[in-house]
């Protein structure tokens, strides 16, 4: 921004924004309440046993914990009733028996103890009931303040072991919650849960861009009258303007290699695509284009920036070769295809698919370029799969108003979190 | 005189609770109050206390003093206070309010006038499209005459979409339109340095509706006068 202005605005809104930040230590502890639609033809049924407790009220019990996220998942038919801790679960007495009659292939059992320096260790076993033999046994050492992380991870392994593919219980999304007339920046556990609020603002924030590291969220806000370009550190709260130019400054992206970040400037012609430094330098723009470019996303291999564009007359995904610059169109059916997210293996691009007036996600095979859409929604927004690529976060509207959901790859199972409030733009951390 | 005092008391309060603030558990019982009750009085805070330098800036800073959250609405109570405790004898509290501004504001500062020639401040746009229709020609000729006339003003042109699609999308098509906006008055003779082409995209609608209604509102460029 260059008008003469600029020193005085900048610091101004540097204090003002020391302020607000020390009223942002507040968490969010709203109830997210999450839906299933579809799932497994035969979902997997597996007994988890409330884990036993060394001290009472220990909260959350692992075992609940574990039971939701294997249960949202589609692939799962858990039974955690509480009248099954009588049964024998101990590794010497497992009674598969007893376990088999009840109609389970697997069975988790565990306990919470007490450690070190008010520590917990969590311990669990995962047996596989019908060649009745265990399949896993782990203990992890956690603050109490980690049992649902530790819980999330005994659902990731058990997932793996059952599957043979890694799950998705562990990661954490970012996403915007627009609520009361005021836009805030939130992080949560994957299911929701756990929801903190690290930036707040009456102006919106959009699009929340992980680092690769997961320790810094860039996005864009409008509080100074222009979209500008914010980089914070999840750890302490401290965030640095990244792009302030002349115009609109947007649409961040980092590089694999967490040093660079692809944006949207509009400081030399309408809209279009530079690299900055991810500590801030001179931008160099590495696509020339008469229309509009945006939305830049770097392929896992950081060899191509996919995005969109209207350079043929309607939005269209791209990409290009971020060193020699030769673009290529990616999409070609329909007049409305945007917002472009690659998997992690980069295989799959995520992206929003205009069809009969409906904006739906759909994703493409990068390899044989076959598309398929995975939603029946309307209004889908900002897809960005889950660090296991077997699932697509996006958010739609639900009888107006934003609501986030999860679609698995194939489309057969999708989930749908609610809140009170607007909640839109979520990203999952990689 | 007694005015003058108690906004700067009353700045000075609000700052002092603002800094003073612990940066834990701040109690926020209902955000939405304090973003509601917050703007009125802290606005007339920034423009007393700063009047001419503050610039695009005193938006900012009301917002995100707003923002302070338990701690802020606790100063605004005692500010509020300190504010109805300033009424002169015979002066209803609504009558409060600083008259400082002309009636009818003239020369540099004209656009001001709510009524005058420059109140005009917003171009519309067809689906799709960056065209100014003509309709918008006097508009944008009297902002221009006046800018020129007056060098020390600035403006920042607000592009604008409606919200179907991408926000990013829609972020450049709102820069698209802004960058129209630009052009034509650079046509008429603006220089580049008194005015910033920026978007908003479908961020901030004038209409909340979900149809053509509300959209053709909101397809739009606004021009925002440094200081406003």
């Amino acid at each position: 921004m260059s008008l003469p202005i600029t020193p005085f605005l900048r610091h101004t809104v540097q204090l003002a924004w020391a302020l607000l930040l020390l009223a942002l230590s507040v968490g969010t502890q709203a109830a997210m309440t999450i839906e299933i639609v579809g799932g497994a033809a035969r979902p997997i049924p597996v007994a988890i046993v409330p884990f036993a407790l060394q001290a009472a009220g220990v909260v959350p019990d692992p075992a609940q914990v574990v039971a939701a996220d294997l249960n949202r998942s589609g692939f799962f038919k858990v039974d955690n009733r509480p009248e099954l801790a009588a049964l024998p679960t101990r590794p010497e007495d497992v009674g598969f028996a007893t376990w088999r009659a009840k109609g389970v292939d697997a069975l988790v059992s565990g306990q919470v103890l007490y450690e070190a320096q008010g520590r917990l260790e969590v311990r669990f076993r995962l047996y596989d009931v019908v060649r009745q033999q265990q399949l896993a046994a782990l203990s992890l050492i956690v603050p109490p303040s980690g049992l649902r992380a530790a819980a999330h991870r005994i659902a990731d392994i058990i997932h793996e072991k059952l599957l043979g593919e890694p799950g998705n219980y562990s990661g954490r999304i970012a996403y915007i919650l627009k609520q009361n007339g005021w836009y805030e920046l939130q992080v949560a556990d994957a299911d929701s849960q756990n929801a903190f609020t690290v930036a707040r603002s009456p102006e919106p924030i959009i699009s929340p861009a992980w680092s690769p590291d997961g320790s810094q969220l860039a996005y864009v806000s409008f509080e100074r009258k222009k979209p500008i370009v914010y980089v914070q550190n999840l750890a302490d709260g401290v965030r640095r303007v990244l792009a302030n130019f002349r115009g609109s400054n947007s649409a961040p992206a980092w590089s694999p290699d967490g040093r660079q970040v692809a944006l949207t400037l509009s400081k030399d012609a309408v809209s279009q695509i530079y690299l900055l430094d991810a500590q801030g330098s001179t931008p160099r723009r590495i696509a020339q284009s008469a229309g509009l470019d945006t939305e830049p996303t770097f392929s896992p291999d950081g060899q191509w920036l996919y995005f969109t564009s209207d350079r043929g007359g309607s939005p269209q995904i791209y990409r290009i070769a971020v060193n020699d610059g030769t673009a290529q169109r990616i999409t070609f059916e329909g007049g409305y295809n945007v917002s472009p997210a690659i998997s992690p293996d980069g295989r799959l691009m995520a992206y929003i698919h205009r069809r009969d007036g409906r904006f739906q996600v759909a994703v493409m095979d990068l390899q044989t370029r076959q598309t398929q859409v995975l939603t029946d929604t309307a209004y889908d927004e900002s897809p960005s799969f889950a660090p296991n690529g077997r699932a697509i976060l996006y958010a739609t509207l639900v009888q107006g108003r934003g609501v986030l959901a999860t679609v698995s790859v194939d489309g057969r199972i999708r989930q749908r979190l609610s809140q009170s409030g607007d909640l839109r733009e979520p990203n999952w951390a990689p | 005189m007694n005015l003058r005092l108690s906004l700067a008391l009353l700045t000075s309060l609000l700052l002092a609770a603002c800094s003073d603030m612990p940066g834990k558990d701040a109690p926020i019982e209902d955000r939405g109050t304090v973003a509601k009750t917050g703007s009125a009085p802290v606005t007339d805070t920034q423009a007393g206390a700063d009047a001419s330098t503050q610039g695009l800036s005193a938006k900012a800073m009301t917002t995100t003093q707003g923002q302070a959250g338990g701690p802020g609405m606790e100063a605004r109570g005692d500010a509020q206070a300190v504010v109805e405790t300033r009424a002169l004898p015979g002066a209803a509290p609504g009558q409060a309010a600083p008259v400082e501004r002309p009636s009818a504001a003239v020369g540099a500062e004209a656009h001001k006038d709510r009524s005058g020639t420059l109140a005009d401040r917003v171009i519309y746009f067809e689906f799709d499209s960056t065209v100014i229709a003509p309709r918008f020609q006097a508009l944008l000729e009297a902002h221009a005459n006046h800018l020129k006339a007056h060098r020390e003003n600035r403006v920042i042109l607000q592009g604008h979409a409606d919200e179907r699609g991408s926000r990013e999308y829609n972020l450049a098509l709102g820069q698209r339109r802004s960058e129209s906006v630009r052009q034509a008055l650079s046509l008429l003779g603006l220089p580049d340095e008194q005015m910033e082409a920026v978007s908003m995209g479908e961020e901030k609608p004038v209409a909340e509706g979900h149809d053509e209604a509300a959209w053709q509102l909101n397809r739009r460029v606004e021009i925002l006068y440094q200081g406003e």
